[in-house]
């Protein structure tokens, strides 16, 4: 064998030795940043306040598309129904689900203690439970997969690490945490590429997700004057200003037109 | 010294995985196409292991892997046997040997960035540099199939002639650059990190390249069969792309309202991504072949000479 050929076979091994050093799916993790502000005072709950209020939709929401599932089996057979589109989904009386509500303010001189118990968000019926959620930085939050099918939870955010983890069928939920707030992040699976979910994170507890009646309520809030600021993933964001007085309790409705599709 | 003839199996090896690589070149368009680059989160291995479920997402990522493992293989045969074949031929002809180990770099690279792809969450950078390696790879595996094949050894005795300016050198290195450079605005494109305007501007000018180029063809040198038929070809492959290309565009906004990708956008936009490679080696093959067969006017003495040698 000449010395060229001798060259030729290191350079393949040595390729394929590069080849084989792979790596994991996702990012290394980051340093998280402080779950919550826990430098300054607790809130007095004595002369705290709540804002409540509901989300409304006006006009006619847009029709709801099938989703196909005929390409895996293990979903499919999970319906007896077809399933459809969750990107807008009006609730009770002209109300509208799954929007993200929140305070916008100055809390930096409160502490909030650490939330630690789990939110979940469960891949059932190739579908995500809840379809949008939110919570605190630093709050546990558990993936389980209900389903008899492999999925991989991707979430995309802009301000947080990104992170694809694969979830066999009865594996153990993945518990994974958020660093910063964002308002929201998408989730993907890329196996199922209907499936999608948002979740909103926030440094204060100041937060709710709109149900079946699109209402919510926000409990705790010190006195001061806040945005409220609604976010819906096919609407947008829309604002409005309300002051809270000592146990004080304020209504706030916010409308989102069904013909504005806004993209913030 | 007798120059051996050429290997007729290394050519038919050639093509033969020129044909794997333009399936490799689909099974990666469909995993873009159908949204599934991530839905094998770990690399080398997918889902720890060789055999993933084959369900959604993951037929379409693991099946892209599974086909590239398989030309990768077929690269390294390719590479040894040209090194072992080439090395008995003169020394002038021994730049082919070089040229597969080059398309098994080029193979093991693609790989590597398939992998970074996948480790670095689709970065636009990431997967446009994947998808231009892609058809570097398929143009100088198809260009190995014709360097080895009997055509490229017989056309060793005649120069053509061509007196014109710009010379049909020229005009097809400027036509393989202007392609080039257009799928690179394609493929940034499609992995979002460019928008439609330079593309739309890339097409304008490589069809109106095409269109110089196959013209000068046909008048040029209406007589020789296989400028001939590269002239058609050209004009056939831009005209099909052109459609696709609308078609890909039209089929990308109508399926934005759906959950999912559907059959119709997926296919339109497979389609347009590989006939734009096909679009590219057709163009680096005509350039070749040009080269085997014209000689520019000012190394000219008559309408047609004898070559100087077969091995240049």
């Amino acid at each position: 064998m000449n010395k060229s050929l001798w060259y030729f076979a290191a350079a393949v091994t040595l390729a394929a030795a590069m080849m084989s050093c792979g790596g994991k799916g996702s990012q290394p993790s980051e340093t998280a940043a402080p779950a919550a502000n826990t430098a300054g005072k607790p809130v007095d709950s004595a002369t705290a306040g709540t804002v409540t209020g509901s989300i409304k939709l006006d006009g006619t929401p847009p029709k709801p598309r099938n989703i196909n599932m005929a390409a895996e089996p293990n979903c499919a057979k999970a319906h007896t129904t077809p399933v459809q589109t969750e990107d807008v989904v009006p609730g009770d009386g002209g109300t509208l689900q799954n929007v993200i509500v929140y305070l916008k303010g100055d809390f930096s001189q409160y502490s909030f203690p650490p939330a630690t118990s789990p939110v979940t968000i469960d891949q059932k019926g190739c579908q995500y439970h809840p379809h949008v959620l939110a919570l605190e930085t630093g709050e546990p939050l558990s993936v389980v997969n209900s389903d008899q099918t492999t999925h991989n939870i991707h979430p995309v955010p802009k301000d947080n690490r990104e992170w694809n983890e694969s979830q066999p069928p009865g594996a153990q939920p993945i518990m994974q945490t958020f660093a910063r707030p964002e308002v929201a992040i998408p989730v993907k699976c890329n196996v199922h590429p209907w499936m999608k979910a948002y979740i909103g994170v926030f440094n204060n507890p100041y937060f709710e997700v709109t149900g079946k009646d699109g209402s919510f309520t926000i409990k705790n809030v010190p006195p001061g004057t806040y945005t409220v600021t609604a976010w819906h993933e096919a609407y947008g964001t829309s604002d409005q200003m309300v002051t809270i007085g000592p146990s004080e309790s304020k209504s706030v409705t916010i409308t989102f037109k069904a013909t504005s599709a806004a993209s913030d | 010294m007798t120059t051996p003839r050429p290997n007729r199996n290394v050519h038919r090896f050639a093509v033969f995985t020129a044909a794997c690589t333009f399936l490799l070149l689909v099974a990666g368009a469909l995993v873009t196409s159908n949204d599934a680059g991530l839905s094998v989160p770990d690399w080398p291995l997918s889902y720890g292991s060789l055999t993933p479920p084959m369900v959604g997402g993951i037929f379409y990522e693991h099946g892209h892997r599974m086909i590239a493992s398989f030309v990768g293989l077929l690269s390294i045969v390719l590479a040894v046997w040209l090194w072992r074949v080439e090395s008995r031929r003169p020394p002038t002809k021994r730049w082919l040997r070089w040229l597969g180990v080059a398309a098994l770099g080029a193979i093991i690279a693609q790989g590597l960035l398939g992998g970074l792809t996948v480790l670095f969450f689709l970065r636009p950078s990431v997967s446009s540099a994947h998808a231009i390696l892609a058809q570097l790879f398929f143009a100088t595996v198809a260009s190995i199939a014709l360097f080895t094949s009997a055509w490229w050894e017989q056309k060793t005795g005649l120069w053509l002639r061509d007196f014109r300016s710009p010379s049909i050198h020229t005009l097809v290195l400027i036509t393989v650059a202007a392609v080039f450079v257009q799928l690179i605005l394609g493929a940034a494109l499609r992995h979002k990190a460019f928008g439609i305007i330079p593309h739309l501007a890339g097409a304008v000018v490589v069809t109106g390249l095409i269109f110089l180029v196959a013209g000068a063809l046909r008048r040029r040198f209406p007589g020789v069969p296989e400028l001939r038929l590269a002239a058609r070809g050209l004009h056939s492959l831009i005209g099909l792309q052109l459609l696709l290309g609308a078609a890909a565009w039209w089929s990308r906004s109508y399926a934005s309202s759906f959950p999912q990708p559907i059959a119709v956008m997926v296919a339109l936009t497979v389609a347009h991504v590989v006939m734009g490679a096909l679009v590219l080696v057709s163009s680096v093959l005509v350039a070749l072949v040009c080269y085997r067969l014209v000689r520019p006017a000012g190394a000219l003495l008559g309408s047609v000479e004898p070559r100087p040698s077969a091995a240049d």
